[in-house]
């Protein structure tokens, strides 16, 4: 364990957006764990000093969308061998060793992500009946803070309320599933039409009603998005498209988006807030995620391109939504969504194995390898498509930077994301060894944006951290954050970006990562295990609606195949089990 | 070219992982050095030296070293490993792994070769001139893409699922195979002088099987083309009557695979 918390990270160049620190030249301070003014002098003496000079100083990274523990992960584990013996990482006397590439063992998922810099990292769908399963493996992954969001766009429960107009019960039954899973936020995937997946069918239309239930996917969007401002919930409603993956889907999507248009905002916290200069509130009523898979063009592979301009325009002129971009950076990827019908589409275009589960009154699943090739030009364009989703959206504070892990890529790409993004020679590089479609069927050829390394921390740390609501104490180096500090080996005033790969080597090994104010990853060695956190919404409403609303549960309980006194997640399977405060009685 | 002679130092219980084995690593290192290379065995790492005595040194290059191995090296694994160049011979059996990934270069093998062998190759020349265990030339577990290039002669029989999923290369087998030779395959060419027992080219979609004998179990996803008499793959004659045979159908719309069975061996088909 880390045991001083207390350091000096001295004369580096500051990149900290939620205070408009734009690399000035700093002294950050960090006391048992926490963000400070300054130290005494016994702090001094008994803390570390890091002298930054040269260097780029960033808070930790913050991954908002990436699958890192639960059913999915291990099946795509299980189904793939051939991804673990070809990656393998010995143990140290510090370390246990681990396997898989796009698919890593939990403790290879810590130390990787630490290596890069990254602190905080949220696992992107939680089945409600695997949150068991997502906590166990989420406890055993090191180095960093995690939470889970909860998948509830195929509910049974909240189906039937959100059909017969019964919000407040189905906010009552938020509330409940959340405290009971011990879950971070909500979750829709492909909202009504993993149900008639049930039945081999799926839905196409936002005005389409599904089987049995008879809701549609715009009642569960409107429904899911009222019910997180009603609740005030750290992160807004998080959102995966009906359509996913199919050429054309951007339309769904675009008309999706405008739906949540009118929904008020409102984040409930009752938790101590770091100091920031800008607003660290989260603005957003709507989170579209992987908006790169959301966002295809044409009417099929034939005239496929991207769709992503519709996407961008209603982006850039509202201010009610911000996207992760679900980047391709080619190469191998595991496929694993909750949306089992999309997956199936993989499954009939490829042939590769496939795997697809049923979970029961509540959700689905598909898991199918791939590999993006540079050679194919749909891959092309899908790599071209998440940059212009990064590049074209005027204001950065709209977006994240992620591949979906390990949907478009795995997170161990994203310092090749982050040179495309900052370097338009390394782009050109790309659209030289890739197919041409890339250049003819995408935006991208024409972009000369190079992003900053401002535009990167809002990206990778301050924007995810507003986004899903925990820049109270994530995503800054505000007075009071957690002491979560990156230290990248990089000259800010003498970075030439036409040196891409010099960008890619300084993202993938941090000089130093500080977490909790203890330097745990010192340029690519894990030097430390620090504690972790599991970060869950804990959402106090009141008592009577509560009531009312578990009574009607339990009867339908019936039709589980677990009882109900052993559907909840206890206390007992979480690592530092760290609840936000929301108080949604009044 | 210089010669590095590894001559066994008795039995070996907990199979040796020995990648370190190849011309690659050997190259430009002394027999000290040699000595020095750490294998695993089970939970631990210990010096080659351990496991064999070593005489000569390593060459400039891959290309120019060659490895003696004097008895059988069953209980070693991997040897041979993703080398590129230069030569191993073995004299006696080998165990699992042998050669797998190679890329170049030659490894003789004057005995069995276990489980493995040449798994994955992507070229050079591996010679076999005892039997083959499971999966030679063939994906590991899980992934469906085997060998893509290079040669594997095996002079005795191979047991199950040889080649399976290849892209490319040759396997040559003077004896029979047992099952699912060829399953996954999708390109380059096996040949079985001998017979099969059953699911022969089962899912394959591209490349071409000859079982020059009898194949016991025929799969049903085949379809008969026509007859043909004496093959030919570039510098390989199969000679006799052969019936030839396009799937795996069972694959919806991927049947680019042929299979070709002796006539006379099997009256039934």
């Amino acid at each position: 364990m880390a045991g001083n918390k207390t350091i000096a990270i001295k004369n580096g160049y500051v990149f900290d957006p939620l205070n408009e620190i734009d690399g000035e030249i700093m002294d950050i301070f960090v006391k048992d764990g926490k963000v400070v003014h300054e130290l005494s002098d016994a702090d001094r003496k008994n803390g570390k000093v890091i002298d930054a000079k040269g260097m780029t100083v960033m808070p930790g990274g913050v991954d908002s969308h990436s699958h890192i523990a639960g059913a999915k992960v291990n099946g795509g584990r299980m189904m793939r061998p051939e991804d673990s013996y070809k990656w393998t990482r010995k143990k140290t006397s510090l370390t246990h060793s681990g396997t898989g590439y796009t698919v890593p063992s939990v403790y290879l998922e810590g130390y990787q992500y630490s290596q890069m810099g990254y602190t905080t990292v949220f696992e992107a769908a939680v089945p409600p009946l695997e949150a068991r399963h997502t906590h166990e493996e989420m406890r055993s992954i090191p180095m960093i803070d995690t939470g889970g969001y909860l998948v509830l766009g195929n509910n049974w429960f909240l189906m039937r309320y959100l059909r017969e107009g019964e919000i407040e019960r189905a906010a009552n039954y938020v509330a409940w599933m959340m405290r009971t899973h011990k879950t971070y936020g909500i979750k829709c995937v492909n909202p009504a039409g993993v149900e008639n997946w049930g039945w081999a069918e799926n839905i196409g239309a936002l005005d389409e009603a599904n089987i049995h239930f008879g809701v549609t996917p715009r009642e569960m969007i409107h429904g899911l998005c009222e019910i997180n401002e009603l609740l005030g919930l750290p992160m807004s409603m998080h959102l995966h498209c009906n359509n996913l993956g199919q050429p054309g889907c951007f339309e769904i999507t675009k008309d999706s988006l405008e739906i949540p248009s009118h929904i008020k905002t409102k984040q409930n916290l009752d938790v101590e807030w770091a100091e920031t200069k800008v607003d660290s509130k989260r603005k957003q009523s709507v989170y579209l995620t992987h908006a790169q898979f959301n966002s295809f063009g044409g009417t099929s592979w034939g005239d496929f391109e991207s769709g992503t301009k519709a996407i961008i325009d209603h982006v850039n002129q509202t201010d009610y939504i911000v996207m992760d971009s679900g980047c391709v950076p080619f190469g191998e990827a595991t496929v694993m969504t909750g949306d089992g019908p999309a997956i199936h589409n993989l499954y009939k275009l490829t042939g590769n194995k496939w795997s697809n589960t049923d979970v029961e009154m509540e959700c689905g699943s598909g898991i199918l390898p791939f590999t993006y090739l540079k050679s194919n030009p749909i891959h092309s364009v899908q790599w071209a498509m998440g940059l212009e989703l990064l590049l074209l959206v005027k204001d950065v504070w709209k977006s994240i930077m992620t591949t979906d892990h390990p949907n478009g890529g795995t997170f161990l790409k994203y310092p090749n994301v982050i040179a495309w993004l900052m370097s338009q020679e390394a782009r050109e590089a790309t659209f030289n060894e890739c197919h041409q479609w890339a250049r003819d069927r995408s935006d991208l050829g024409a972009v000369d944006r190079e992003m900053s390394l401002y535009d990167i921390a809002v990206l990778t740390r301050a924007n995810p951290a507003r986004t899903v609501g925990i820049s109270h104490r994530k995503g800054s180096l505000g007075i009071g954050a957690d002491g979560d500090v990156t230290i990248y080996n990089m000259d800010p005033t003498n970075l030439d970006t036409r040196d891409y790969e010099n960008l890619v080597r300084n993202f993938s090994q941090a000089e130093y990562t500080i977490k909790d104010g203890g330097i745990v990853s010192r340029q690519g060695e894990i030097v430390a295990i620090p504690q972790k956190r599991t970060f869950y919404a804990d959402v106090k409403v009141q008592e009577q609606g509560e009531k009312d609303m578990l009574a009607d549960v339990k009867e339908w309980f019936k039709y589980y195949t677990v009882g109900f006194a052993h559907y909840p997640t206890p206390d007992s399977y979480l690592m530092n089990p760290t609840p936000i405060k929301i108080n949604a009685e009044g | 070219m210089e010669e590095v002679t590894l001559t066994p130092k008795g039995e070996i219980d907990i199979m040796v992982e020995a990648e370190v084995i190849t011309p690659d690593t050997f190259a430009t290192k002394s027999a000290n050095e040699i000595e020095n290379l750490v294998v695993w065995q089970g939970s631990h790492e210990l010096p080659l030296s351990g496991f064999f005595d070593v005489k000569g040194k390593g060459g400039s290059s891959a290309g120019e070293t060659s490895i003696i191995i004097e008895g059988d090296v069953t209980r070693v694994k991997r040897i041979g490993e993703g080398m590129t160049g230069g030569s191993i011979i073995i004299k006696g059996s080998t165990g699992m792994h042998t050669g797998s990934g190679m890329n170049g270069g030659e490894i003789l093998v004057k005995g069995n070769a276990d489980a493995w062998a040449g798994m994955e190759m992507k070229g050079g020349l591996l010679h076999i001139t005892g039997d083959a265990g499971d999966h030679a030339g063939c994906a590991y577990r899980g992934s469906w893409h085997g060998m893509t290039g290079g040669k594997i002669l095996i002079d005795g029989s191979a047991q199950s699922q040889v080649g399976g999923g290849m892209s490319g290369g040759v396997i040559e087998v003077a004896g029979s195979v047992q099952n699912f030779c060829g399953i996954r395959q999708n390109g380059g060419l096996i040949i079985v002088n001998g017979d099969a027992v059953r699911g022969v080219g089962a899912e394959m979609n591209g490349g071409t099987i000859v079982v020059a004998g009898s194949i016991m179990n025929f799969l049903p996803g085949f379809e008969y083309a026509d007859t043909e008499i004496d093959l030919t793959f570039d510098d390989i004659v199969c000679q006799g009557e052969f019936m030839k045979f396009t799937g795996d159908y069972a694959l919806v719309g991927r049947n680019k695979g042929a299979l070709y069975t002796s006539k006379n061996a099997n009256e039934d088909l």
